[in-house]
């Protein structure tokens, strides 16, 4: 297996939630917590999770860009929890993040050429002045974009282009791992696959290591190496991207996956369906023991008692957050 | 073209050239498709205009008048102009068909007064409102970038001048001062006047902070400062500009009331706000253009930068279109 | 039973407005004839609908699928005579509920049949409702608006709707305001209001789009459910093609402002007639196996003012050719019940 570039150990964000005139801190909110991973070189780590599952703030206290509450961070080795401020700034050049609304992501107010060629005003190393209008045309076509198109604002590109400009400014610096938020998510659907191809190209070409942060789990299988399924700002699974979708062990991830639909009508009726009742507990007081317990349909005394760790449990081949882990096939039609 | 050969390329290739999606050709920064919009507008070319006479006006008052600031004639006070309907008193025996806006209560030409009156009028408003800008637009970007305590402190500061009522306060700020200086005037006016700004740009910084682009700058170790520079205070500058073109406006009014309230300018000085004041008394009784033509052309100018105000308002806004 | 009285006199319930106007039962449901719809831009003219046909009876699902931009939402607003007009304008066809042609009636007439039936699910629950009143408020109004109930009689309606759509203790929750509500929820009590006067229609545009995906499997179910109960018509508007294919009866491909195919969904998944709805079943990754490189529809959708020659769709098709830049494609018949708007359908089922 090839080297780990990013590792994060029990990793925890909490925000305060404060009250009154003197903002006075009456409770956290768990957003992020205890979560450990590893990313490879030049390998996808895929994260999957409701909206208010953690996963974007994960991604972004795994860039330094929030400050984790403890836990953690390293990057090649180089702890980025506690970091100098001037030292962070500088290691930021390594770890770029692309963003899932391409509207608001790029200043309207710059050409493309400023933004794409801002990293290399901040990092004044990575190339000298006269180059830098030359690279700006060179990552454009990278991404597909015409050179010719420096001169214009992003408000004269449609989303799917704007998300290309996002990934070349995110490219500028090659940077080693690329954060994804949801890249994909707020473009139409013949123009996801052009995004979701462009990125694997450059992965390949580039050798960059992602972290695909998505909601949607056909796009997280499609273009993952491995996955991490998170709950209430846990990881409750955490395996190969077959592992995940073919032997599922944890019941959220099974609902998850049962839930998600199949364009095939002809398969209709033929999935299993886990259908969960009940809200999303708030990350501000989740539920004793396993927070997943409230809406589990195998849940016992013991999973209100006892927190389940990740790990491999019999039956299993890969890490799971449950006392009960099983493989349930929910993706393909049981007839 | 053969029929059977795909007119286009392989699948997968590039998207073809800048399908530009719902501007005009012409489009290009914000800036110039409001130029665009602008031209095309009126009331926006109307009320320029007149600003911009107004400012020829106290930029270089000898290119509109060969008169000077204090050539008047006590005799010939109050003399309405001849083509006047108010015209009841009996003049006197002087031909003064040459005063066009007749003689003020001290016998100075109405219509060159005017033009020297636009002077500390235009001079206090722009002053007041540069400096407004300056402290405004620093003072927001602060509370609104940084957030925190920054923020609660610039903010109680700021709710607490809000808090003085604006007139009520300028009257017993200069009447403290004792000094009635276009100084004083424009001392007493900032002091009052920045909150506004503050406010304003401190919500924009607040909105502007929490975009993805802010964050992707922070993401490439870009410092606090070079955002606030490139990134929030290009975006907030629309609103800043919108701010201080009302703001020109409002304190030429400001500037008259404290005037006509006799805390503000004082003769000799020559101002729109001393012209009423003079005026008022004689107004009501058989002189009414003492009052018409100065407050005229105030009430106009104030309107012009209001109304171009809210024009560049439209314009500069994303979501009026 | 005072509901069941009333849903009886559900045709006399239509006032004056409606009394005078004929419903033929044996008419289609709802029968949309060649649909025009166009925006006053400042760049011209834009047909943001361009020609739609479509028949819904009761108790099918029609689907229309197709990204932003290509009509749907507007066929869909158009149907229902929530236009905002300017910029929009109905410049021709026929929407015939139950035989009666809407498009003719007056804005009173319209408003009551949107009421009584027709009902709409909006994408964005939360602002489809009114923030400053309570979700029971504004449910009992329509009781209260439309068929003349007192205050406590609409409460308890409000209350019985919210626990249809199978809302926890609604007799607690129809006090509460629309934000108190997680997005889920909202969305329930959206599809309350739609349904709270039996309509025989309704239409969704984009019911769980803001959803996530287990919420959306609880919502897909409950409108499934109910219209099955009900009899209903329903019209689903997605851009995902994974949710048409779990609940569809017929599906309706739309691009560019208009259909380029039309079938039923187990033909229109198994053998795509037009090469759009092709290309979109093959760029889309599947959550059940393992793709290679997904096969993506170069460029992208056209400018509705400034609409390329022939077939829409030509610039970015794989089987465009002379004729398409030069001839827009009719509604070719495939096979009976099934149609596609292309001059090669022939090669596109067979490839």
């Amino acid at each position: 297996m090839s080297e780990v570039i990013l590792a994060a150990t029990d990793v925890r964000k909490y925000f305060p939630i404060t009250a009154g005139v003197l903002k006075r801190t009456v409770g956290h909110v768990q957003a992020v917590d205890g979560i450990s991973l590893e990313l490879y070189q030049g390998e996808t780590l895929g994260i999957v999770g409701e909206s208010g599952c953690g996963k974007s703030t994960l991604a972004r206290v795994l860039m330094g860009l929030i400050p984790a509450t403890s836990g953690s961070v390293k990057l090649e080795g180089e702890e980025l929890v506690g970091m100098k401020p001037s030292r962070l700034r500088k290691i930021r050049r390594d770890v770029q993040i692309i963003f899932q609304d391409p509207y608001s992501s790029l200043d309207p107010r710059m050409t493309v050429g400023k933004i794409i060629g801002e990293p290399f005003e901040i990092h004044a190393e990575v190339a000298p002045k006269g180059e830098r209008r030359r690279k700006v045309q060179e990552l454009l076509e990278v991404v597909g974009l015409s050179p010719e198109h420096i001169n214009r604002y992003p408000h004269q590109f449609s989303g799917g282009q704007r998300q290309r400009i996002g990934i070349a400014r995110a490219l500028a610096l090659r940077p080693k791992v690329i954060i994804c938020d949801e890249p994909v998510s707020a473009l139409d659907i013949s123009v996801q696959a052009q995004v979701v191809n462009l990125l694997e190209n450059l992965q390949s070409e580039f050798g960059l290591s992602y972290i695909f942060v998505a909601h949607d789990l056909s796009v997280v299988r499609h273009i993952s190496d491995r996955v991490g399924v998170m709950y209430l700002g846990k990881m409750v699974e955490l395996g190969t991207e077959d592992q995940i979708y073919e032997r599922p062990t944890h019941p959220y991830t099974q609902a998850l996956l049962s839930a998600v639909p199949v364009p095939d009508p002809g398969l209709r009726g033929h999935r299993k369906q886990i259908v969960l009742t009940g809200e999303l507990p708030s990350a501000a007081n989740p539920p004793s023991g396993c927070r997943f317990r409230t809406r589990c349909w195998k849940a016992q005394s013991v999973c209100a008692e006892s927190e389940p760790a990740l790990e491999v449990r019999d039956g299993g081949d890969h890490p799971s957050a449950c006392h009960f882990a099983e493989v349930i096939d929910v993706t393909h039609a049981a007839y | 073209m053969s029929s059977s050969s795909p007119v286009t390329e392989a699948p997968g290739a590039i998207p073809p050239e800048t399908p530009v999606r719902g501007r005009g050709p012409t489009s290009g920064s914000i800036w110039k498709d409001a130029r665009h919009q602008l031209s095309r507008n009126p009331v926006f070319v109307v009320c320029s205009l007149v600003v911009l006479v107004v400012v020829s006006w106290a930029l270089f008052p000898q290119l509109w008048t060969s008169l000077g600031k204090l050539e008047c004639d006590i005799n010939i006070n109050r003399t309405p102009p001849s083509w006047f309907p108010g015209k009841t008193q009996p003049g006197y025996d002087a031909d003064l068909d040459g005063y066009v806006l007749g003689t003020t209560t001290l016998g100075c030409d109405m219509y060159s007064q005017i033009i020297w009156g636009a002077r500390p009028s235009i001079v206090v408003a722009v002053i007041v409102t540069a400096m407004t800008a300056l402290v405004g637009t620093t003072l927001g970007l602060v509370a609104g970038y940084y957030g925190g305590w920054v923020d609660t402190v610039i903010s109680r500061i700021t709710d607490i001048f809000l808090g003085l009522p604006f007139l009520l306060g300028a009257v017993i700020f200069l009447a403290l001062l004792k000094s009635q200086s276009i100084w004083a005037v424009i001392l007493v006016l900032v002091v009052l006047g920045w909150t506004q700004m503050t406010r304003i740009v401190r919500g924009t910084a607040l909105s502007l902070r929490d975009q993805d682009f802010v964050e992707a700058a922070r993401a490439m170790g870009a410092t606090n400062g070079r955002i606030i520079l490139r990134h929030i205070l290009p975006n907030a500058l629309a609103p800043i500009i919108v701010l201080c073109t009302i703001y020109v406006g409002s304190f030429i009014a400001a500037e008259a009331t404290l005037t006509f309230l006799g805390v503000g300018l004082k003769p000799p000085e020559v101002s729109w706000g001393i012209t009423i004041a003079q005026g008022q008394d004689f107004a009501v009784a058989g002189f009414p253009h003492l009052l018409v033509f100065p407050c005229i052309v105030l009430v106009v100018t104030v309107l012009s930068f209001i109304l171009m105000g809210d024009a560049l308002r439209d314009a500069l806004d994303p979501k009026g279109r | 039973m005072p509901e069941s009285d009333i849903l009886q006199a559900g045709t006399p319930a239509d006032s004056k407005a409606v009394a005078s106007l004929y419903f033929d039962t044996t008419a289609p449901l709802l029968d949309v004839q060649e649909l025009r719809v166009d925006f006053q831009t400042k760049e011209g003219v834009a047909h943001a609908v361009n020609g739609v046909s479509f028949t819904l009876e009761a108790g099918r699902t029609l689907g229309i699928l197709g990204e932003s931009g290509c009509g749907k939402s507007v066929t869909a607003q158009a149907i229902m005579g929530i236009l905002d007009s300017p910029p929009a304008r109905v410049v021709g066809g026929k929407v015939l509920l139950s035989g009666v042609d809407l498009l003719t009636l007056n804005e009173d007439a319209r408003r009551q049949i949107r009421a009584n039936r027709i009902g709409m699910v909006f994408q964005d629950a939360l602002s489809a409702l009114n923030p400053v009143f309570t979700v029971g408020w504004q449910l009992g109004e329509l009781f209260r608006k439309h068929r003349d109930f007192s205050r406590k009689q609409a409460k308890q309606e409000a209350v019985r709707l919210l626990d249809l759509v199978g809302i926890p203790a609604a007799g607690q929750r129809v006090d509460d305001f629309p934000h108190q509500f997680s997005g889920g929820m909202r969305q329930r009590v959206m599809i309350a209001m739609a349904l709270a006067l039996d309509p025989n229609v309704i239409i969704a545009d984009e019911p769980t789009t803001a959803l996530d995906v287990t919420v959306q499997a609880q919502i897909m179910k409950l409108l499934a459910d109910l219209q099955a109960e009900r009899n209903m018509g329903l019209i689903l508007i997605t851009h995902d093609i994974g949710v048409v294919a779990d609940v569809a009866d017929d599906i309706c491909v739309m691009y560019a402002g208009r259909e380029v195919e039309k079938a039923d969904v187990y033909a229109i998944y198994d053998s795509p007639a037009h090469p759009y709805t092709q290309a979109l079943l093959e760029s889309i990754p599947r959550v059940d196996m393992k793709g290679q490189q997904l096969a993506s529809i170069q460029g992208l959708p056209p400018n509705l003012t400034s609409m390329p020659s022939g077939c829409a769709f030509h610039p970015r098709c794989r089987f465009a050719r002379e004729r398409c830049r030069e001839d827009t494609p009719p509604l070719y018949t495939v096979t009976p019940g099934r149609l596609s708007a292309c001059h090669f359908f022939q090669e596109v089922l067979d490839s």
